[in-house]
C-alpha cells in the first residue's frame, strides 16, 4: 500500500555527473538512491528525523565550503553531488577509521565492508587509543544495553522520545567523547520510564541494543543468522494487527521486528508484540 | 507528557531554591499538594521547559549541586522528562550532579593563563587542596586574561557569591584556607546572579579592579566603541544619557525599522563574533520573515579562550548593550530579547541585571518605549559552562532547555530559529557598533577603517606583553602597531590570532582587516591577539588547545567527537617523539574535522595546530 500524497513538483539535480529527477523536498540521499548510488549510512533511520551524527553520508555539493550530509541536506534545483569525489571519500575513510577505532563495530551490519572499501585502517592510532569500551547493561528479561557498541547515533533517544514512543526513558547524558546513552542518574532500566517496546532497538543500527535471547546467543556462539528465517504474521494480541516479523533459528524464535514499511506502525510495537513470543 | 519519576525528594532547601525561581506549585501535577480539586479537574500545565536551565542553576546557586531529588521537582514543575533534563544537566561544566564542596574553585588553566604561569599555580592548588573534581578543577578559559593567571571561586548559598582572583601567583596559595586564596588585587565578592537584581551594582565590588583597568587606552580621544569606559559611571543610567546615551535609539525611530536597516546595510557593518556576516543583511533576512514572533537574541557567551572584550563592554558600559539591543529589536520586528550571557561572568551579570532592571523602570524597556508604538523587554539568561552554547543554534537549544547542542543549518536562524520562529543572534560587541553608526550615520561610520572591513575593532591583547588589555583600532592597523602599543615583553616569537580556533602567524606586518589576515591565511576571529615568547612552551600550547577543543566538543557528531580526542593523543605522542605518522594522521583527521563536523567548532578544531606545524615548526 502506497499512502497517498498530494503531488510534488520535480527537481532536476545532478549527481556524479548523471541527471535525476527527484521530488521537491527529497534529501540528496534520495536523490542519491534514485540514481543507484550507494551511500553508506549509520545514524540515518528510514522511520525518524535525519539526525545527521555519523557524517559518514557526507557528499560534496558544489559550491558548498564544507561537505554536506546526504541524508538530511534537501535538495535545491541545479545542485550537483559528487558522492565518491576524493573530499568525499577521504572523509568517509577518516570517520570509518574514528568510529572502528573508539567503538565495538563487529555487529554493525556492512561497517566491514564500508572499511575495506573506503580503505580505513582503525589500528592507526594505536593500541593507546581511546575508546568507548564498558560492560553490557543487563539490568532485564528482554533487551541488553551493550555501549561498547554505541556510536551515538541518537535513533534510541529519538524513538523513545517525542518521534515515536513518547516515553522519554533515555537521554544523552555528558558530553563530549564522555557522552552516553543513559537514564536519569544512570538507573537501572526497571527503574525508569522504560515500557520495554523494544523500539529502541528496533533501529539501533550497530546492535548496541538487542534482544536478550539474542545476546545470550552470541555469548554462547549459537547465533547463526544463515540459519535463520523470517516471517511476517499478524500480532495476536489486540486488534490493532501491528505486522511482527519473527525471526527464527533452529525452530525457535530469537527475535521480532517489524516492517518499516507499515503505513500504521512504521516498525514500532508494544512490549506484548515484541517481547511476548514465549508462549508460542 | 506522561512522566514517571523515581521515589527521590528534594530537600526544603531544594524545592525552595525551585520555588524561588518558579513560584509556588499551582497544582498537584507540579508537584504541589493534592487537592479536593485535582480530583475533579483535569489541569494541563504549560509547558515550560525553557526554565530548565534557569532551575538547574537555582539549585546549583543554592546547594552546589543537583541531586536526584531536586532533579525530580524540576521536572515535575517544568513537565519535562527526567531522563532528558539529566542529559542536560550533565552537559554544562558549571553544574554537578555528584555531591561536591558548596565552595568550588576553577583555576584557568588556558592559553592566555597559560602563558603566564597557570601551570605552576594549577600544581600549587593541586598541593594544598588535592586531585581535581571536589573543591576546585581546571577550568577553561575564564576572559580574564588581562589579570592572567586567573582564578574564580564560585559559592553556593543564600545569596551565591563569586570571588575573582587575579593575577594569582603560585607563592599566594597558601597553607591557610584556600578560601583565603589572596590576590594581588583581592578577592571581590559579587552578590552573584539572580538575588541581586536591581541592587547597587557596585556593592561587593570591593577589590577587583574596575572595568576600566582592562583597557589601557582608556579615557583617550578617538575611541569610539570604547569612548565611555572608565569615564562613564557604569551604575548610572542618567551618566549614561547625559553622555550622548539613546541619541542613537532616538534617531532609530526617526528613520523607522527599514531606515535603521538601510543605515546598517550601508555601514558596511559585519558580525564580530568570528563569522564576518554582514549584520544589515542579516536584519533585513529576519525582518522580512511572514512569520511572527522574531526573536532578538544577543549573544554574550564569550568564550573563545583569550577573549574578553565582550565581558569589559558589558562590565563597563552596560547600557550601550541595552540601547543596542533596543534598536536591533527596533529594526528586525522583536518583542522579546534573550541577552545569552556565560556564566564565568559574574560582575557583568550583575551590572546587565542592574541596566536592565533600571531601564525598564525608566519606560527604555516594556511597553510604549520613548513614547513609541513599540514594545521590547530583555531576557537575561545565563549560561553554565559550555563554550559550544556559544554557537549560534546551540544558543537556541540551550535558551529552550535542551543540551547546548548545535542544529545542522540550513534552515538558517532567520527563518527558524529560536523557539522555531526567525531569529537574529548578534555578538555584544556587533550590536554595540549600531549605536555610533546610527549616531553620527553610515556615511561616517564607514570613512572609518578599510573598504572591505569598516569601522573600529576591539583586540584582545594578552599574554607576554607589558600592557594587556582591550584595545580599540581603526581597521587596516598593522599587528606591528597593536604590539607596539601592547608593548612586548622580549621577543615576540608567534602571536595567535583568533583564539583557538585561529592560527599562529609570525608576520608582525599583517593588516588587522577581515580580508588582510584571511590572506595571510589567518582569522580575526573574536579579536584575540596573543602573543608569546621564547619563554612559553608551544608544544604545551598546542596541547592545551586539543584539550580545550575535546572538553568542549558537543559529543554530537563523529569527526568531532573522536576526531578531537585523536588529536590530543598525537599530540601527546609527537610532543615526546616526532613521528611522520602522526603528523600525517593529525591531517587526515584535521581535515575530516574541518570537512565534516556539524558545526565551526569541529570545523577549526585543527586550525591553530595546522597553522603552527605549518608556520612555526614545532615538530621539525
Amino acid at each position: 500500500m502506497i499512502p497517498l500524497q498530494p503531488p510534488r513538483r520535480l527537481v532536476d539535480v545532478e549527481v556524479d555527473g548523471e541527471s535525476v529527477r527527484v521530488p521537491e523536498g527529497s534529501t540528496i540521499l534520495d536523490a542519491c538512491t534514485a540514481a543507484g548510488k550507494d551511500v553508506p549510512t549509520l545514524c540515518y533511520g528510514d522511520t525518524l528525523t535525519p539526525k545527521n551524527a555519523c557524517r559518514v553520508c557526507v557528499v560534496e555539493v558544489e559550491g558548498s565550503r564544507t561537505l554536506a550530509p546526504a541524508c538530511s541536506r534537501k535538495v535545491e534545483p541545479g545542485m550537483t553531488v559528487g558522492t565518491d569525489t576524493e573530499r568525499a571519500r577521504h572523509s568517509r575513510k577518516v570517520v570509518l577509521e574514528l568510529l572502528g577505532s573508539s567503538v565495538d563495530l563487529s555487529t554493525t551490519p556492512r561497517a566491514a565492508e564500508w572499511i575495506e572499501e573506503y580503505g580505513a585502517e582503525p589500528g592507526r592510532f594505536g593500541a593507546d587509543a581511546a575508546t568507548v569500551e564498558q560492560p553490557a547493561k543487563v539490568d532485564n528479561e528482554l533487551y541488553v544495553r551493550d555501549y561498547a557498541k554505541c556510536i551515538l547515533c541518537y535513533k534510541c533517544v529519538d524513538a523513545c522520545g517525542d518521534q515515536w514512543q513518547n516515553t522519554f526513558a533515555i537521554g544523552v547524558a555528558g558530553r563530549g567523547f564522555d557522552a552516553t546513552i543513559s537514564t536519569e542518574f544512570d538507573a537501572p532500566l526497571t527503574d525508569s520510564a522504560c515500557v520495554y517496546c523494544g523500539n529502541c532497538v528496533e533501529v539501533c543500527p550497530t546492535g548496541a541494543l538487542s534482544f536478550k535471547t539474542e545476546f545470550d546467543m552470541r555469548a554462547a556462539g549459537t547465533w547463526d543468522e544463515s540459519r535463520q528465517t523470517e516471517t511476517t504474521t499478524i500480532c495476536s494480541y489486540c486488534g490493532v494487527g501491528c505486522n511482527l516479523t519473527l525471526h527464527v533459528q533452529d525452530n525457535k524464535i530469537v527475535k521480532v521486528t517489524s516492517p518499516h514499511d507499515n503505513p500504521v506502525t512504521h516498525g514500532n510495537l508494544c512490549v506484548k508484540g515484541r517481547f511476548g513470543f514465549g508462549y508460542v | 507528557m506522561d512522566l514517571r519519576f523515581r521515589d527521590a525528594e528534594p530537600t526544603a532547601e531544594e524545592r525552595e531554591a525551585v520555588d524561588a525561581l518558579l513560584g509556588p506549585p499551582a497544582t498537584a501535577w507540579e508537584g504541589g499538594r493534592r487537592t479536593e480539586t485535582d480530583l475533579r479537574v483535569a489541569a494541563r500545565p504549560e509547558s515550560a521547559r525553557d526554565l530548565l536551565l534557569p532551575a538547574l542553576h537555582a539549585v546549583n546557586d543554592r546547594v552546589g549541586w543537583i541531586s536526584e531529588g531536586a532533579l525530580d521537582y524540576i521536572c515535575r514543575r517544568l513537565t519535562v522528562p527526567p531522563a532528558e533534563a539529566y542529559g542536560v544537566a550533565t552537559f554544562y561544566a558549571l553544574l554537578s550532579v555528584k555531591p561536591r564542596p558548596p565552595r568550588v574553585l576553577h583555576v584557568c588553566t588556558d592559553l592566555a593563563c597559560q602563558a603566564k604561569g597557570a601551570d605552576a599555580v594549577r600544581r600549587r592548588v593541586e598541593e594544598r587542596l588535592g586531585p581535581p573534581g571536589q573543591s576546585w578543577q581546571p577550568s577553561p578559559c575564564l576572559g580574564l586574561c588581562e589579570r592572567a593567571p586567573a582564578a574564580l571561586a564560585l559559592e553556593a548559598g543564600s545569596p551565591p557569591t563569586a570571588d575573582v582572583y587575579g593575577p594569582v601567583l603560585p607563592e599566594q596559595v597558601t597553607d591557610g584556607l584556600w578560601t583565603d586564596l589572596p590576590a594581588t588585587a583581592g578577592p571581590s565578592s559579587n552578590g552573584a546572579a539572580g538575588g541581586s537584581r536591581g541592587e547597587d551594582p557596585r556593592a561587593g565590588d570591593t577589590g577587583e579592579p574596575p572595568a576600566e583597568a582592562a583597557v589601557p587606552q582608556a579615557g583617550q580621544d578617538g575611541l569610539v566603541l570604547l569612548r565611555r569606559i572608565g569615564v562613564a559611571d557604569p551604575a548610572s543610567l542618567d551618566g549614561y544619557r547625559a553622555d550622548g546615551g539613546y541619541a542613537a535609539l532616538r534617531r532609530a525611530f526617526r528613520l523607522g525599522p527599514a531606515g535603521v536597516i538601510r543605515e546598517v546595510l550601508e555601514s558596511g557593518l559585519v558580525g564580530r563574533g568570528g563569522a564576518a556576516f554582514p549584520t544589515g543583511r542579516k536584519w533585513d533576512a529576519t525582518a522580512r520573515q511572514p512569520d511572527h514572533p522574531h526573536y532578538l537574541v544577543c549573544n554574550a557567551d564569550e568564550s573563545e579562550p583569550g577573549t574578553f572584550k565582550d565581558r569589559v563592554i558589558m562590565e563597563g558600559d552596560p547600557y550601550a548593550l541595552v540601547e543596542a539591543m533596543t534598536i536591533a529589536a527596533y529594526a528586525t520586528g522583536c518583542a522579546k530579547g534573550y541577552l545569552y550571557i556565560r556564566g564565568e561572568y559574574p560582575r557583568a551579570i550583575r551590572r546587565l541585571e542592574h541596566a536592565i532592571a533600571t531601564a525598564r523602570a525608566r519606560g527604555l524597556l516594556g511597553t510604549g518605549i520613548l513614547g513609541h508604538a513599540f514594545d521590547f523587554d530583555i531576557e537575561l539568561r545565563r549560561g553554565a559552562g559550555a563554550y559550544i552554547c556559544g554557537e549560534e543554534t546551540a544558543i537556541f537549544n540551550s535558551i529552550e532547555g535542551f543540551r547546548g547542542e548545535p542544529r545542522s543549518k540550513p534552515p538558517f536562524p532567520v527563518e527558524k530559529g529560536l523557539f522555531g520562529k526567525p531569529t537574529v543572534v548578534n555578538n555584544v560587541e556587533t550590536l554595540v557598533n549600531v549605536l555610533p553608526i546610527l549616531e553620527h550615520g553610515a556615511q561616517a561610520y564607514a570613512a572609518i577603517g578599510t573598504e572591505a572591513s569598516t569601522g573600529t575593532k576591539l583586540f584582545c591583547v594578552s599574554g607576554n606583553v607589558a600592557r594587556p588589555g582591550i584595545y580599540e583600532l581603526p581597521f587596516g592597523a598593522t599587528l606591528r602597531d597593536l604590539m607596539d602599543l601592547a608593548n612586548p615583553v622580549g621577543e615576540p616569537r608567534a602571536v595567535l590570532l583568533g583564539g583557538a580556533a585561529g592560527a599562529f602567524v609570525t608576520d608582525l606586518d599583517i593588516p588587522l582587516t577581515f580580508e588582510g589576515t584571511r590572506q595571510a591565511g589567518a582569522t580575526l576571529g573574536s579579536g584575540v591577539v596573543l602573543v608569546l615568547d621564547d619563554s612559553v612552551d608551544l608544544k604545551a600550547m598546542l596541547l592545551r588547545i586539543a584539550e580545550f577543543f575535546r572538553d568542549e566538543s558537543c559529543g554530537q557528531c563523529v569527526p568531532c567527537r573522536v576526531g578531537t580526542v585523536r588529536q590530543e593523543e598525537a599530540l601527546h605522542r609527537l610532543s615526546e617523539r616526532v613521528d611522520e605518522r602522526d603528523l600525517l594522521l593529525l591531517r587526515e583527521v584535521g581535515q575530516t574535522m574541518r570537512d565534516a563536523s556539524i558545526c565551526g567548532l569541529g570545523q577549526t578544531a585543527w586550525n591553530a595546530v595546522e597553522s603552527a606545524i605549518d608556520r612555526l615548526g614545532v615538530y621539525r
